[in-house]
């Protein structure tokens, strides 16, 4: 009885799974046919997934998308973004609405495993910190006993906050709005005394604040947030064009490969070189796309460092250290995979 | 009368066209169609939610939450705390916005309409100026304004305006001494409970000799005597003989906030405030439009028969408009009831903010959610119907 109850409430909201249960297995197909990507961005993040004045994004999440769409059309320009709020984000993905989140979203078990989903890549590693305002005088996150903290819902934040403040014995106030903007706006209209999401999130909205130097970043790290673009479970060709697009822009950074050099490139005798760019093997078209695909991404994008920089990093107003995100060679966790 | 029974028992007549069946065939049929589509999509939704391995059923509900909620009734702790406890949260805190809202909104809206009709045209034109701006913009900016503009620039908590009595406002909410009861406070409320009982007594005691006499007493002093003094007297007598049995835990500034007291979330205000106003316009075009349409014979008749305008107001025409009023006022209380939802915007912790928000985002189980969230506004709806149809049953004329 109890399962018929559950099959007619599920009947009630199902126009959409229906149809995704027949697509699951095709996207690149799909996308083929509609001639773009759509892809789950940011509603507005600086430096990852922020529309202009003209309603052009960018960002590294943005980029992201991009370099897919250059990857399989060779035009970075065939993405349409759908700007999710957090809480929506999962369930657009599920529903066949976007093809790929790439959303600063971080990858965990249950997200993983229950969600329907799959996490190709880690694309920045960033880790949960606090905001304050300078003149309350507190240096350290163990100091905000009894503070009122503003949050985004449906985050791994919202989760990891409650943890920290069991943990250390401290109690607080939480107050939790559904997107990112209308939860800075009520911290900076001094609703809370702290503003918490991840570390790469703060120093993006300490720019919209109404007077940056008034507020200061915490020093404690307190979660592991491994961002990542998600796509849906069961379609593995699909999740290989999101992994090995990731793994080629790291690859390009580590040998060399720049978004200026990529056609002198094609004539080196680096046999690593020579198989990323397509000159040998046939690695392109073992993943659906043609054996320039990762030629196309770097001339359009360019490498992952390249993409970094100009969003997050010294080329824009964030400027963020590459830290965590610098290549394993450089003491950093991004490896990129090898293509052979 | 005749034909109809030697058509029923007509031997030649066939089965097939004799419209009781046909009629019955045709509604067996619907239930049938309608029975099989809710099937097909329930199952179809079923295997793919299987095949893309999103978890189902409801057994997320008992899964530990591991979040935070700002307002809650009952007690709820991340570590503690289950999803379905959130729910009740949720659900708690839109039963309580939506309570009180259609209160003071039915309140407000009674008071403005009947403003609207008044012969002062001052009096007229402001309550007309308030039901035209207020019904005519959009509640969600509504509620942005009084929780952006209106209790966004109070001070912050270190600058907190001080009210006297241990209540203090700032832009965390208004916070209030909180009573603490010990274990004699029973007697105050023996005391409220006979304070009541007398004054019901009393009522009917009055009006019986109202009827029979046509003298008349002060019933509502009365009442107000017996129910707020009689508790009053004996706290006052408990707290000069014994202990006092209500102290107060008063708000002291903290390092960051006040702490201890009670809290009122400006979020919760600002959502009230909104709801409130917003309904009570159309509220107060509900009770215009009823009362106009009792006749103008009516209040002309009690004129003359001696009654004040107040009294012809409160006994001749109120009564006599509710059976036009109440069924759009029914409309009304649903409105806001599920207008709450747009606490959501404001970051207020109501069902939909807490279990279409959050709850449904760290498990993923959107069918579940929306369904057991759309069920909850249904059932929410129907029973406020079902109550005011009740109470219009009462007050709709009775035909003599």
């Amino acid at each position: 009885m109890k399962k018929a109850i559950a099959s007619i409430a599920f009947g009630l909201l199902t126009a959409g799974l229906i149809t995704t249960g027949a697509s699951a297995q095709a996207t690149l197909g799909s996308v083929k046919q509609k001639g773009y990507l759509t892809c789950g961005s940011n509603t507005g993040l600086a430096g990852f997934g922020l529309p202009d004045a003209q309603g052009n994004w960018t960002g590294l999440d943005v980029e992201f998308c991009r370099a897919i769409a250059a990857a399989i059309f060779d035009d970075p320009t065939k993405v349409r973004f759908i700007p999710l709020a957090a809480k929506d984000r999962f369930t657009a993905l599920q529903s066949g609405e976007v093809d790929v989140l790439s959303r600063n979203s971080t990858v965990t078990m249950s997200r993983d495993t229950q969600l329907g989903l799959d996490f190709p890549a880690v694309n920045y590693y960033d880790g949960q910190g606090f905001m304050v305002r300078k003149k309350l005088g507190v240096s350290s996150a163990k100091e905000l006993n009894g503070a009122s903290i503003c949050t985004q819902q449906g985050t791994t934040t919202e989760l990891n906050l409650a943890d920290y403040f069991r943990a250390n014995n401290m109690k607080y106030e939480v107050v939790a709005f559904a997107t990112s903007d209308e939860t800075f706006k009520a911290y900076d209209a001094g609703r809370c005394d702290a503003f918490t999401t991840d570390a790469s999130g703060l120093y993006a909205e300490r720019l919209r604040a109404s007077n940056p130097d008034d507020h200061i970043v915490l020093p404690e790290i307190i979660s592991k947030e491994p961002l990542g673009p998600a796509v849906r479970h069961g379609d593995n060709q699909w999740a290989d064009i999101v992994r090995w697009t990731f793994n080629a822009m790291l690859d390009a950074e580590e040998l060399g490969v720049t978004k200026a050099n990529v056609d002198q490139m094609k004539s080196s005798d680096n046999p690593e070189i020579k198989r990323l760019l397509g000159t040998e093997g046939k690695f392109g078209e073992a993943i659906g796309l043609t054996n320039d695909w990762a030629v196309r991404i770097i001339k359009h994008i360019g490498n992952y460092g390249e993409s970094f920089e100009r969003n997050v990093g010294e080329g824009s107003k964030l400027k963020i250290k590459r830290g965590q995100n610098a290549l394993w060679t450089k003491g950093g966790l991004q490896y990129g995979l090898p293509i052979r | 009368m005749n034909s109809v029974v030697s058509q029923a028992e007509s031997p030649k007549k066939s089965f097939l066209y004799d419209p009781r069946v046909r009629a019955a065939f045709y509604q067996i049929l619907l239930v049938v169609i309608v029975a099989y589509l809710f099937y097909k999509a329930g199952t179809n939704a079923y295997e793919n939610l299987q095949r893309a391995k999103i978890a189902s059923g409801f057994g997320f509900l008992e899964n530990t939450a591991g979040f935070d909620i700002s307002q809650s009734l009952i007690p709820f702790s991340a570590a503690g705390s289950s999803y379905g406890d959130a729910f009740i949260v949720g659900l708690l805190n839109t039963l309580v916005v939506s309570a009180i809202g259609i209160v003071f909104a039915t309140i407000l809206g009674f008071t403005v309409g009947i403003a609207r009709l008044s012969t002062n045209w001052m009096v007229a034109k402001v309550a007309m100026v308030y039901v035209e701006t207020l019904r005519n913009i959009p509640l969600l900016l509504q509620l942005l304004f009084w929780y952006i503009a209106v209790l966004g620039p109070l001070p912050q908590p270190r600058n907190s305006l001080e009210m006297g009595g241990g209540f203090f406002l700032n832009a965390r909410g208004l916070f209030m001494p909180r009573p603490i009861f010990a274990s004699d406070v029973s007697a105050i409320l023996v005391a409220l409970a006979i304070g009541l009982a007398v004054a019901f007594v009393f009522r009917r005691w009055a009006r019986k000799q109202q009827a029979a006499t046509g003298r008349q007493y002060r019933v509502g002093l009365v009442t107000a005597g017996l129910v707020l003094g009689l508790p009053i007297l004996t706290w006052i007598v408990l707290a000069l003989t014994a202990t006092n049995p209500i102290s107060f835990d008063l708000p002291r500034k903290g390092t960051f906030n006040l702490q201890g007291g009670m809290q009122i979330l400006p979020e919760f205000v600002a959502l009230l405030v909104g709801l409130t106003t917003y309904t009570a316009a159309f509220i107060a075009e509900v009770v215009r439009a009823g009362i106009l349409a009792v006749s103008k014979g009516q209040s002309e008749a009690a004129g003359s028969l001696g009654l004040k305008p107040g009294q012809t107001l409160r006994l001749v025409v109120v009564p006599q408009a509710m059976r036009v009023i109440v069924p759009p006022l029914t409309s009304q209380y649903l409105n806001l009831t599920k207008n709450s939802s747009l606490a959501v915007a404001i970051g207020y912790p109501d069902l939909v903010q807490v279990f279409m928000g959050t709850v449904l985002n760290q498990t993923g189980q959107a069918i579940e959610v929306v369904v057991i969230t759309m069920g909850v506004y249904l059932t929410i709806s129907l029973v406020t119907s079902f109550v005011m149809n009740i109470y219009n049953r009462r007050v709709a004329i009775v035909e003599r």
